[in-house]
């Protein structure tokens, strides 16, 4: 029957496109924390956000527990304030964490490295919309350079 | 006064057609009720037509752009010893831009030339009459059933493209080159987003399905029922179909990357 | 039934009163004016087709017989005027009201117009499919008998390039009586066929009037086959009818356009397409 020909070959059609969709999805992108999954949001204070964008991985000993979500200013002291997304998977971390804006690589992109801090019965659990203050900005290069050089004039 | 008059008669001529072309589209979408238990042989027929017969060149071609791709950015990778970087520019490429852009082009030049001729063959030996004549709407029956398919084919065939030169890729530049396999894979997965990158690029990969297979459809429909008639109309549709996918690139590229 | 015989029935039939077929009309057109760009090609045209006879339109290449056919079908649009099939008038009807109408008339396509990617059974089959849900073992006897009726039950496996185009044009016949309808319009029936089909058609042609009581309406310019087959004759020239009656009416006409379009087949060695007097009115219309 040729109908039935045509609804085999349909099938493996559609089946391989499916399979090229999931390929796609599991392997070539990131497999981690996607924006589809159940996530709370983290706010965070820093100085300097250098070259930290929206999209940035948020990570926990090099594994991606978040992304930025947003990045704003703000209005009184004129500081970047980020907002996090995390994976509710990981709720565990206490008020005491920090959060510095690391390099991947000498050139690479800018991510945040989450360092979970010490828990006592005075630390609170962080939660939905949670502040995290121990911040550690960017490091940019140019000032880095700039401290350098200022310190090689006053030697002489 | 006569280019006047010629670029008066040349816009009148091209809303008429831009008007037979939405008549057409609303004809066979929404047109009579709709009966899924006759459609969907119809259905599956067109997407082994278009779709499945199809699948050798997408494949094939998406292995070669991909492995093209690795080569070409392999050099000028590896002078600034970022050839780490391969996985995410082979697949971002292939994913945002060559993967539902190319496959468009290619479509059109296979299916929707087939299309628009088999169309057009139809109204010159009068098939196309003759249904009308029994009562059967040619929209709803002939039209309909490959548009549909088109749709459904083209953004399947793009995301094969995709895999397959993503890939290839693969083969040249971890096979062949050297590139580190792990940083391959985990800097492209890095990079890749689900919804930004995949989603986006299947997205485009709809509209330009939608307007090619409207074109081929259309351009075999209204197709002068001459062989002279009917070869311009293929040819138009491969022109048109072109020109479409690259401009509307532009602009859905724009939309979803430009900020 | 030899072609002899066939004059005489129709000889016969004839004596009944052919004026009052007219008063039931199956297919009537009133005052029908339609151009196409600014071509006129009917100027205020009125005829009748009978019901349960077989009608034909004559008239010299050109003149938009087959217009005529499309007008009747609904696919074309008069500028002004009524077409009436069973009494609706086809160009004020709605779609779905014009597809109802459909469902009663066929048209026989001077090319066969068989889908040519189906067998010639699934092409027969087609419009029944398409408008009942009949289960396929009754299809499959439909469909056998059609195709019996013109000898092509062999074929039913064929597909349509497999076959000549007699046979192509009988195979299209059989689908056009697939669901029994109440007319059928040929356009153009005996174009390009070798004598014996020819035959065969004008046999067929005749035979289905009879035995499915439908009426038919011919266009043709074979003056010798459609004599032989045609209750009621009509003659369009120059936008217009220009002699209308059964065929022994117009041989008695008066009228020298009619003569000369009828003398055409009786002088044999000069068929009317070329006598000088529809050239030149040709000539003129443009």
């Amino acid at each position: 029957m040729t109908s039935r020909k045509f609804e085999i070959m349909v099938g493996f059609f559609v089946a391989l496109g499916i399979a090229a969709l999931i390929f796609l999805a599991l392997n070539v992108a990131s497999a981690g924390v996607t924006g589809s999954g159940q996530t709370y949001n983290l706010y965070a204070k820093f100085d300097n956000i250098g070259g930290l964008k929206v999209r940035s991985a948020v990570k926990v000993g090099g594994v991606v527990i978040g992304r930025v979500e947003e990045i704003t200013l703000d209005p009184v002291d004129y500081a970047p304030i980020a907002k996090l997304a995390i994976d509710s998977r990981y709720n565990n971390f206490p008020d005491t964490s920090s959060l510095s804006i690391l390099t991947s690589g000498l050139l690479g992109e800018q991510y945040l490295g989450l360092e979970p801090g010490f828990i006592d019965e005075t630390v609170e659990i962080l939660g939905e919309g949670g502040f995290i203050e121990d911040t550690k900005s960017a490091l940019v290069l140019e000032e880095l350079i700039g401290q350098f050089l200022f310190s090689q004039g006053n030697h002489d | 006064m006569d280019w006047l008059q010629n670029l008066g008669k040349g816009t009148l001529s091209s809303f008429a057609a831009i008007g037979r072309a939405t008549y057409l589209l609303f004809g066979a979408l929404f047109g009579g009720k709709p009966n899924f238990k006759k459609a969907f042989p119809l259905l599956i027929k067109q997407i082994h037509v278009v779709g499945v017969q199809s699948l050798v060149l997408i494949l094939v071609s998406g292995l070669f752009i991909g492995m093209v791709l690795a080569l070409q950015g392999y050099t000028v990778l590896i002078d600034y010893g970022a050839e780490d970087s391969l996985g995410p520019m082979v697949s971002l490429a292939l994913l945002r831009e060559l993967g539902p852009v190319v496959t468009a082009l290619l479509f059109a030049g296979r299916a929707g030339s087939a299309l628009t001729a088999e169309i057009g063959l139809m109204k010159a030996t009068e098939q196309l009459t003759s249904l009308e004549m029994m009562a059967v709407d040619p929209l709803r029956r002939i039209v309909a059933p490959r548009f549909w398919a088109g749709v459904i084919s083209m953004p399947l065939l793009a995301i094969m493209f995709s895999s397959v030169g993503i890939l290839g890729g693969h083969i040249v530049g971890v096979e062949w080159l050297g590139v580190d396999q792990g940083s391959f894979w985990s800097i492209m997965q890095a990079s890749v987003d689900f919804t930004d990158d995949i989603l986006n690029g299947v997205i485009k990969s709809i509209v330009f399905a939608f307007v090619v297979t409207w074109i081929a459809l259309f351009r075999g429909y209204d197709a002068v029922p001459t062989s002279e008639g009917i070869s311009q109309a293929t040819t138009q549709t491969v022109v048109q179909a072109s020109l479409a996918v690259l401009g509307l690139d532009f602009v859905l590229t724009a939309l979803m990357f430009g900020n | 039934m030899s072609e002899s015989e066939l004059r005489l029935t129709s000889q016969l039939e004839n004596s009944e009163q052919p004026s009052d077929w007219l008063k039931s009309p199956h297919v009537e057109l009133k005052n029908v004016t339609f151009s196409r760009g600014d071509r006129l090609i009917y100027d205020n045209m009125s005829m009748i087709f009978p019901k349960g006879k077989v009608t034909a339109i004559m008239g010299p290449s050109g003149i938009g017989k087959t217009t005529l056919l499309r007008l009747i079908g609904g696919q074309l649009y008069p500028d002004s005027g009524e077409i009436l099939v069973n009494g609706h008038n086809i160009p004020s009807l709605s779609r779905s009201e014009l597809y109802k109408v459909r469902e009663t008339m066929s048209m026989l396509f001077q090319s066969g117009a068989l889908f040519t990617e189906m067998t010639v059974f699934d092409n027969v089959a087609f419009p029944i499919r398409e408008h009942t849900k009949l289960p396929e073992d009754i299809i499959r006897t439909m469909v056998l008998m059609k195709l019996e009726a013109v000898g092509l039950r062999g074929a039913h496996s064929l597909m349509p390039n497999e076959l000549s185009g007699g046979m192509a044009r009988r195979a299209a016949l059989a689908r056009s009586i697939a669901l029994d309808p109440e007319l059928i319009m040929y356009d153009e029936p005996f174009v390009g066929q070798d004598p014996i089909s020819m035959g065969v058609l004008v046999r067929l042609i005749r035979d289905l009037n009879q035995s499915l009581n439908l009426s038919s309406i011919v266009v043709s310019h074979d003056v010798t086959e459609v004599m032989s087959i045609a209750d009621y004759i009509y003659i369009v020239a120059d936008k217009r009818v220009i002699g209308h009656g059964t065929k022994e009416q117009l041989l008695a006409s008066e009228s020298p356009l009619v003569q000369q379009f009828l003398r055409g087949e009786s002088d044999g060695p000069v068929p009317f397409h070329y006598n000088a007097q529809p050239i030149k009115q040709d000539l003129m219309q443009d």
